[in-house]
């Protein structure tokens, strides 16, 4: 299957495809989920209409560990097989990816300053999560970093790979040590503890991140590989199309 | 309506969390379109009968015009 998906052309087709796809589940994710999320779901007992940041702030979190892992996933190929396009693939995730942590670190602030009474603290938790944000900076850094592009590629790639020891951390970090953060509530070997009213919004709001994810990433894939084509049509056609392709 | 907006007092939690998180998600959706748009438009130009001779002169000028 990855020989299949992995011509560039026959990629470039499927890709056109899927992209509208994922933009209409996150068109409809969405729109449903933002209706329940604000008018549907009920407010907490405890923590009142602040849980109405949840329904942002959980799903952008679980796409930016889903990112992370599927950019992980791409540079193991890429450092192993060498093929271009899971470069491209690692690539065009780290933009929305580090975009979706930072949207968990934002609205988390938001969220602690009235719950916790404070915006931010170093606990495990959030710190874990910064440092997964600043891993997503770090690779995009390395990734562009060197003259030579394979080799930022792969220097890129195996932060990548290093930076996935802090995936379990982040998920069991309210399990492991004492934190503000409350425990995981849908995750759970026992069922989730979170009422369907909630839940239905929240599943939807994930569905709409992870949606809206494949389609910025399908989007950059795209612009990535046309680009290099023109880097191909300039090396190749030398002074007249130069000028066209680094304009 | 003004109760929906006030929620319940954290207004000035709930409402930023969203703006924000809205604003960052449409900041990438149209930077990604952008450079996806861009790159398929020099494409076109450089894969349009005459390339060679209006693509080297005309490039940059044709895509202002845009």
């Amino acid at each position: 299957m990855f020989d299949y998906l992995a011509n560039p052309t026959r990629f470039l087709k499927i890709a056109s495809y899927a992209e509208p796809v994922a933009w209409g589940v996150f068109a409809l994710a969405g729109l449903t989920g933002l209706g329940l999320a604000f008018i549907g779901s009920p407010a907490d007992y405890q923590q009142g209409e602040t849980v109405r940041i949840m329904y942002i702030h959980v799903p952008s979190a679980w796409t930016a560990l889903f990112g992370y892992l599927m950019m992980a996933v791409a540079a193991f190929f890429f450092l192993v097989w060498k093929h271009p396009l899971a470069d491209i693939g690692a690539r065009a995730m780290a933009l929305p990816g580090s975009v979706l942590a930072l949207i968990t670190l934002i609205t988390g602030s938001f969220w602690g300053k009235p719950m916790w009474g404070t915006w931010w603290v170093w606990d495990a938790r959030l710190t874990s999560m910064l440092i997964l944000f600043f891993l997503y900076i770090g690779y995009i850094a390395l990734a562009d970093g060197f003259d030579r592009r394979d080799r930022g590629s792969k220097s890129a790639s195996i932060l990548l790979l290093v930076g996935v020891i802090n995936l379990p951390i982040i998920k069991f970090s309210v399990e492991w040590w004492n934190t503000l953060h409350q425990g995981a509530s849908v995750l759970r070997l026992d069922g989730p503890s979170i009422d369907s009213s909630m839940l239905i919004p929240l599943l939807l709001m994930a569905l709409a991140a992870k949606a809206w994810f494949v389609a910025i990433t399908l989007m950059r894939m795209r612009a990535m590989l046309t680009e290099r084509r023109l880097e191909t049509i300039a090396s190749r056609g030398g002074e007249k199309s130069m000028g066209a392709a680094n304009a | 309506m003004l109760e929906f907006f006030a929620m319940g007092g954290y207004a000035a939690y709930v409402w930023p969390s969203w703006l924000i998180g809205g604003a960052l998600i449409l900041i990438v959706s149209l930077e990604s379109r952008r450079r996806l748009k861009s790159a398929e438009r020099k494409l076109a130009q450089l894969s349009a009968p005459d390339a060679a001779s209006r693509g080297a002169g005309t490039g940059r000028d044709s895509q202002d015009a845009r």
